[in-house]
This record gives C-alpha cells, sequence and structure tokens, in this order.
C-alpha cells in the first residue's frame, strides 16, 4: 500500500449508520454529556481501527471490554443497550444482542455448579454484549471458597480467548467497583475503557420525567410543573435517591393519586370526566408526596413502599 | 459389495463429503440459531446405526444467537475425546416436528474399520443378518 493512497474514513461512518445513533443518544438521553464524549471516542477509534485493518496496518482486534461506574439510575443499562447497537453497526459484535446478567446467573450454588453456568451464560451472550450488573459481588474477600472467584476465572478466559466473540461490560457503584478491581488486577486490566456515570441535576432530572411522561401520554399542568421541581430538589437531598429511577416511582406514583382522585371525583358526579383530565397530573398529585412533608421521618426508608402509604 | 465406502462412517448430513471445516461447521449452525432450533454436541465410540441416542457433552444450548459458542462447546468435547466420533444435532422443539431436523458428524477417529455382516443361518435356511461395528469388540473407551 502506497503512503499516498487515501481511504475515506466518512464512507465507514456512514455505511454503519453510527450517526443514527449518535444522534439517538443525544435525543433520548438527557445530561451524560462525558459518557456521550467517551462513546463518540470510542466509536472514532473503532472507525480508525477499521480502516487501519481495512489497509493492513491493523492485525489484532482492539480490545472493546468496559467498565460502567456511577451511582444508580444514572442509565448505565441504556448506554449499555446503545453500546451494543454501536458496536454491532461497526461490526465488532455480530449480533449486538445484551444479556444482561447479576451474580445469581453467573455463580452456583455447589461444587461444579459455577463452570456450567458461567459458560451458559457466555454462550448465550456471543456474538452480543454481556452485561454484568453490580459485578463487584462476584469477588466475597469476606470467604475465600466463594465460588464467585470461578467464575471471574472463567469470564478472564473468554475475555481474553474470544475477544471478537463477545464484549463484556461491568457495572456498578464506583467506590465498591475500584475496591473490587484492587482484588482482581487481572480483570482491570483487561478492561480497556472505563466510563463514569454523573449524577443527573435538577434540571436533567425534570427534562427527564418530562420525556418518560410524554410516551406514556400524560402531562403536567403549571402547578404541577413547579411542584415537580421542587420534589426533585428536596429528594435529591434525602437518602436512597437513585436519580432517573427516583423520578420514574415518583411520577408512578403521581398517576396512582390521580387515577383515584379522577375515580373517586367519578362516583361523585355520575361518572363524567372530561378526556384532558385523563391526562393531565395536577399539583395535588405531586404534592402529596411523603418528600412535601416538613419534618420528613429521619430513620425510615423515604422511597415509599406502598402508594397508600404515600398518603 | 463395500460396506464401508471410502472407510468413512456415513451418518447424518454431509457424511459422503471431506470434513467440514470450522468455517463450514459455523455456518450450519448458524442455520440452526436461524430456525430457532437448540443445537447440542454429542459423542460417542460405538457409531451402530441403530445406536440413536449418543453421550450428550454438556449442556443442551438453548437460546444461543451467535455459533460462537457451539464451536468452543464442539472444540472443548474434540479436546477431551479426540478419537471418538462427535456430532452436533439441531433440534426443533415446534409443535409437530419435535424433533432433531439436522445432524451432522464434526469429528471421527483417525481409523475406521467400518462393521461387519453377520449370517446367521436359523429354521428353514433362513438366513439373520445383524451388522456389527468391528471397533466394538473392545471395551468403551478403547475402541478407536
Amino acid at each position: 500500500m502506497e503512503d499516498s493512497a487515501r481511504i475515506d474514513l466518512r464512507s465507514i461512518l456512514r455505511e454503519a449508520n453510527v450517526q443514527d445513533v449518535f444522534d439517538q443518544l443525544d435525543r433520548d438521553l438527557v445530561g451524560l454529556a462525558p459518557v456521550k464524549r467517551r462513546i463518540r471516542e470510542i466509536a472514532a477509534f473503532l472507525v480508525v481501527s477499521r480502516a487501519r485493518s481495512q489497509i493492513g496496518l491493523e492485525a489484532e482486534p482492539p480490545s472493546l471490554h468496559m467498565c460502567f461506574t456511577g451511582n444508580p439510575g444514572t442509565g448505565k443499562t441504556t448506554v449499555a443497550l446503545r453500546m451494543a447497537d454501536i458496536l454491532h453497526r461497526l461490526g465488532y459484535v455480530r449480533t449486538g444482542h445484551l444479556v444482561s446478567v447479576t451474580r445469581d446467573d453467573l455463580v452456583g450454588q455447589y461444587i461444579g455448579h459455577t463452570a456450567p453456568k458461567t459458560k451458559e451464560i457466555l454462550k448465550k451472550a456471543m456474538g452480543g454484549v454481556l452485561f454484568i450488573d453490580e459485578a463487584y459481588y462476584l469477588h466475597r474477600p469476606e470467604n475465600e471458597r466463594d465460588y464467585g472467584q470461578e467464575a471471574i476465572e472463567i469470564l478472564l478466559q473468554v475475555m481474553e480467548n474470544h475477544r471478537d466473540d463477545l464484549v463484556v461490560i461491568l457495572a456498578g457503584y464506583k467506590d465498591r467497583m475500584d475496591t473490587f478491581f484492587g482484588s482482581n488486577p487481572g480483570l482491570s486490566s483487561r478492561i480497556a475503557h472505563h466510563i463514569d456515570f454523573p449524577d443527573y441535576s435538577p434540571e436533567e432530572l425534570l427534562a427527564i420525567a418530562q420525556k418518560m411522561l410524554e410516551p406514556m401520554n400524560y402531562c403536567l399542568d403549571e402547578g404541577a410543573g413547579t411542584a415537580l421541581r421542587e420534589y426533585i430538589e428536596r429528594r435529591i437531598h434525602q437518602p436512597n435517591f437513585s436519580n432517573a429511577r427516583s423520578v420514574r416511582n415518583a411520577l408512578d406514583r403521581a398517576r396512582l393519586r390521580q387515577a383515584n382522585r379522577l375515580f373517586e371525583a367519578a362516583l361523585g358526579n355520575g361518572g363524567d370526566t372530561a378526556v384532558e383530565t385523563l391526562r393531565t397530573l395536577t399539583e395535588g398529585d405531586i404534592r402529596a408526596s411523603r418528600v412535601f412533608l416538613d419534618n420528613p421521618p429521619q430513620k425510615a426508608p423515604v422511597e415509599a413502599r406502598t402508594p397508600a402509604s404515600t398518603r | 459389495m463395500m460396506s464401508n465406502h471410502g472407510k468413512r462412517l456415513t451418518q447424518g448430513q454431509f457424511s459422503f463429503l471431506p470434513d467440514l471445516s470450522d468455517a463450514q461447521i459455523t455456518a450450519q449452525i448458524k442455520y440452526a440459531l436461524k430456525n430457532g432450533w437448540a443445537v447440542n454436541v454429542e459423542y460417542t465410540d460405538d457409531p451402530h446405526p441403530r445406536n440413536t441416542y449418543w453421550e450428550m457433552y454438556g449442556m443442551p444450548m438453548f437460546d444461543l444467537k451467535d455459533p460462537a459458542g457451539i464451536l468452543m462447546e464442539i472444540n472443548a468435547c474434540r479436546k477431551t475425546f479426540p478419537g471418538q466420533y462427535i456430532r452436533v444435532t439441531a433440534f426443533d422443539a415446534t409443535r409437530g416436528w419435535e424433533t432433531p431436523r439436522m445432524s451432522f458428524i464434526v469429528n471421527r477417529p483417525e481409523h475406521e474399520p467400518g462393521f461387519g455382516l453377520v449370517r446367521q443361518e436359523v429354521g428353514g435356511r433362513n438366513i439373520r443378518y445383524t451388522v456389527r461395528s468391528y471397533a466394538a469388540d473392545r471395551p468403551e473407551g478403547e475402541r478407536y
């Protein structure tokens, strides 16, 4: 190959339709700027190494195993799903499906149970992406005979030998993941990309809430919008806050209260309800939450277990 | 007539062809997975045509999307039983079929002595025929 030969990167990018995924990523996912930047970087790297291999400059396929760290509800699973799609479009995994597992799916109950179980999952994930949520549970330092270690060893072996067959993504809280890697240096060194998911700001959470309500055909009236913003600002400082997931739960409970309110109103006026009221969540639906109590119980979990208790 | 044509066992698909390469095996498995069939790996050292049930290597593999996992299992089986017959079957669980839809040999012993025909004369000059494998005289595990 002559040095003067040119290769069209844009055509590779266009062929892979990656731009679609980027646009979708920007449209569907609120915030997460550093994550999106990293995904773009990885995609750019893949496009370039694809181009390099086309002209025979590269032999080894790049290592694509990743680690997603961040607090609960920051979108790790959602991004992993998109990642599978991107890798598929760029031709680095063959089918682009995501197999999402936790410790229970990999580690067996008794001696000799772990290896077949882990291998079964790995076989299912081949050609796609294996997403291991809360991966640090695989390693139990307090029990040295724990079968988790066996699962890690099989995982390592497959990650190394079947690099072009599957991509492994580990996910979990940042600090616990760091400890996990500290005690499993072999695993850490085989993961090329560490991506940290930041917490959402209140504005971003509000935007997320709007995005969640849209496909469900609900809308917030003016009072409910401000109430929700206030709710989020209060909720952030309370224990067990899990970002987008907390917002989703709050909306689910608001929908329940709305249904209850409409039902009671319907019983009163003989069942006549306007279509618009069926769509609208009002300020009262949001403000009924326990989060708005002036002195919320300090010890009790704030995330309500049953809708009745939030009243 | 030669009962052991080309000194090769001819059972299942592609058995008159030269051995399939790994790429060809992968392509066949891909076809099976595309149809939603469950693929499994079996082995035996008693290839009598009436020996329908071979030993299963590992577990049957359901819900796989990609042939790479099955090829991994085939290679593991080849490593464990290098001198035995290994076949890949694809089982169709659809109602009405409920049967293997594909079956082909992916590994065979180096030397295949084939089968002998035993003629037993019974009353009224009738003859009963039996097919027996030359290799099956020796105990299991020492046959090939």
